[in-house]
């Protein structure tokens, strides 16, 4: 009886001990996250609050549907924000020009390669491409920019010649491609994640009622997949969204409200990296727009994610 | 003392694989399977009778599973498997280069141990086959296919007012059940099936046992089971593998009142498993 007592007793210590040690990691833990996510809020919150003052000066009409973008008159003192053009539209829609021929390319050649070493490539294949895919992925985007710059975006403008199309040399299609190569290994990697996930006892179900291996792709694991694969995809659209040296180096910084992809563009991310390199006063309309554009692109990327998780969910019942 | 009950077991062993019915559709003959070096089956022979309910039973790993897969050919699915002899189906070789696997599945069908439908409608399962095979030409013809699987895998009732919801939404029985009805809807004539109940609990399995009783009618079913009980209820023949060999081989009542082999008996009498 005596003993089980003391038993007992040493039980309760040791569960005490354990208990504060428990709490100690779950407080470091939880620090931890509320460092990220403080962070998070802080960025939003500056945003917000210079997104607000830009909005000050320019109302948030024109600046959402303005049809001009050229942040460079408003510099001038005596003509401060309001008679500059802040519309984003140009802007936007070049970005979505090249997003969109980026996704182009990117979507058949990385699905397509995810399918490949997924479902036919031999582990041999498989242990050759797989790593130049991802190589492929680890190229510093500005190398991509220049490459763009240098490579494509003249070979384009030779070729359109030769057809007698006119390219400039700066062309949201020499940027788009350059970049849809660089989200290649992105959708090509998830991808084929997602594809592998896809349980070997589907597969077998459908050999086993006679598909071929064709069938049984195109019937069975790629429509279990597309929950993966169409987050995979918003995943490279924001990343091509959110690209910058590529479309500095390539596509120009000229406001071009058109839907051509021969000709020059820039986007939202090039305007605001062109807006707050070199010395800037914080007050002016022409910087604060930054903020203004920052905080677009942020609610943009937000929709995209939201609606990704939403896909995500629907496919997943 | 020892070694003559090892010779008299072997004698009965020889005389059993030679079990050869008339009325045989699938027949095994001199097969051998590998995975990579590794053998799995030595020497099987065995035929199987039609319109019949046939039980494969032995230890785990003795290759039940293997020799399952030899009928549909699903071993050309694993890449170091490598399958030696002859097997016919109704008379003509299955490994003959004029046959397509496509056909000889659609006439031997498999059902798995996990329950397995395609993450998709109660009628996309269904109607898979038939729409790959293009047995059907019109969308009547197509539903009629799926009621009457259905309504013979013993489901119809159940599911008949939410065709259209997932079938990964059932519970494991009736995912069971949809899975035989999937395979039921190409007009096999024989259906494999691999411990088909072992995922499931005791009412479902009675169900799937019924059904299975139903469906010898109709089809050549083969069925590996861990329970001798499950053979017992089901099959009219068994077959006793042990070590990738094929001991004993005849009527299951003959197989489980008199077993001839000394570890058949232990097998069914659990001293070995
Ligand atoms: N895919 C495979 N690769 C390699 N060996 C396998 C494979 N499948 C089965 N085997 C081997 O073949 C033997 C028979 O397996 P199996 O047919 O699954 O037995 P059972 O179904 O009777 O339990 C086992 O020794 C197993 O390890
Ligand atoms: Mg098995």
């Amino acid at each position: 009886m005596q003993q089980r007592n003391s038993q007992t007793i040493n039980v309760t210590r040791n569960a005490t001990g354990q208990k504060t040690r428990e709490i100690l990691v779950l407080a470091l833990l939880l620090v931890c996250s509320l460092v990220a996510v403080l962070t998070t809020i802080g960025i939003v919150a500056s945003l917000a609050f210079e997104a607000f003052r830009f909005f000050q000066e320019v109302s948030l009409f024109d600046f959402l549907f303005g049809l001009e973008w050229s942040p460079q008159t408003a510099l001038r003192s005596d003509q401060v924000g309001s008679s500059g053009s802040f519309g984003a539209i140009p802007l936007i829609t070049g970005t979505l020009l090249i997003s969109a021929i980026a996704m182009a390319i990117a979507t058949p050649l990385g699905l397509l390669s995810a399918i490949y070493l997924a479902e036919y490539a031999s582990d041999g294949a498989r242990s050759v491409i797989k790593p130049l895919l991802e190589l492929l992925a680890g190229i510093p985007t500005v190398v991509y920019g220049f490459f763009a710059a240098l490579v494509i975006a003249p070979m384009l403008r030779n070729s359109g010649e030769n057809v007698g199309l006119v390219i400039s040399s700066e062309s949201a299609l020499a940027a788009g491609l350059t970049m849809g190569i660089m989200i290649v290994p992105l959708v090509s990697s998830l991808s084929d994640d997602v594809i592998n996930a896809v349980p070997q006892s589907l597969r077998d179900a459908s050999y086993a009622l006679g598909s071929t291996q064709a069938e049984t792709i195109k019937q069975v694991v790629l429509p279990a997949a597309i929950p993966g694969i169409a987050g995979s995809l918003l995943l490279a659209a924001s990343r091509a969204i959110g690209e910058t040296m590529i479309v500095v180096m390539a596509a120009g910084l000229a406001a071009n409200l058109t839907a051509n992809p021969f000709e020059a563009v820039t986007t939202v991310t090039v305007q605001i990296v062109t807006l707050l390199t070199g010395d800037q006063e914080f007050d002016s309309a022409k910087t604060l727009s930054a903020f203004a554009l920052g905080l677009l692109l942020f609610i943009i990327t937000l929709c995209m994610n939201v609606a990704a998780l939403k896909i995500v969910d629907r496919y997943k019942e | 003392m020892n070694s003559i009950v090892m010779r008299e077991n072997i004698n009965t062993m020889i005389e059993h694989s030679d079990f050869a019915p008339e009325n045989s559709i699938i027949s095994a003959k001199n097969v051998d399977v590998f995975y990579g070096e590794k053998q799995a089956l030595f020497n099987m022979n065995l035929d199987v009778v039609e319109n019949s309910v046939t039980a494969l039973i032995g230890p785990s790993g003795c290759g039940k599973s293997t020799l399952l897969r030899c009928f549909n050919r699903m071993n050309d699915v694993i890449p170091i498997c490598h399958v030696e002899g002859s097997i016919t189906l109704g008379g003509q070789d299955i490994h003959a280069s004029n046959v397509d696997v496509v056909s000889l599945r659609q006439k031997v069908g498999m059902v798995f141990q996990k329950p397995n439908p395609f993450p998709k409608s109660i009628y996309d399962n269904i109607a898979y086959g038939p729409r790959i095979h293009g047995m059907t030409t019109s969308k009547a013809e197509l539903d009629e296919v799926v009621e009457k699987s259905l309504k013979r895998a013993g489901l119809w009732d159940e599911v008949k007012d939410r065709l259209d919801k997932l079938g990964t939404g059932l519970s494991g029985g009736q995912q069971q059940r949809l899975c035989i009805a999937r395979a039921i809807a190409v007009q096999p004539k024989v259906i494999l099936m691999d411990e088909p109940c072992s995922a499931l609990d005791p009412i479902a399995t009675a169900t799937v046992e019924e059904l299975i009783d139903e469906l010898r009618e109709r089809f050549t079913i083969i069925i590996v089971t861990h329970s001798m009980q499950q053979a017992a209820r089901v099959s009219m023949h068994t077959a006793f593998f042990h070590l990738g060999n094929l001991v004993e081989y005849g009527a299951t009542s003959d197989i489980f009142t008199a077993p001839k082999d000394e570890r058949t008996q232990n097998y069914i009498t659990g001293r070995i498993g």
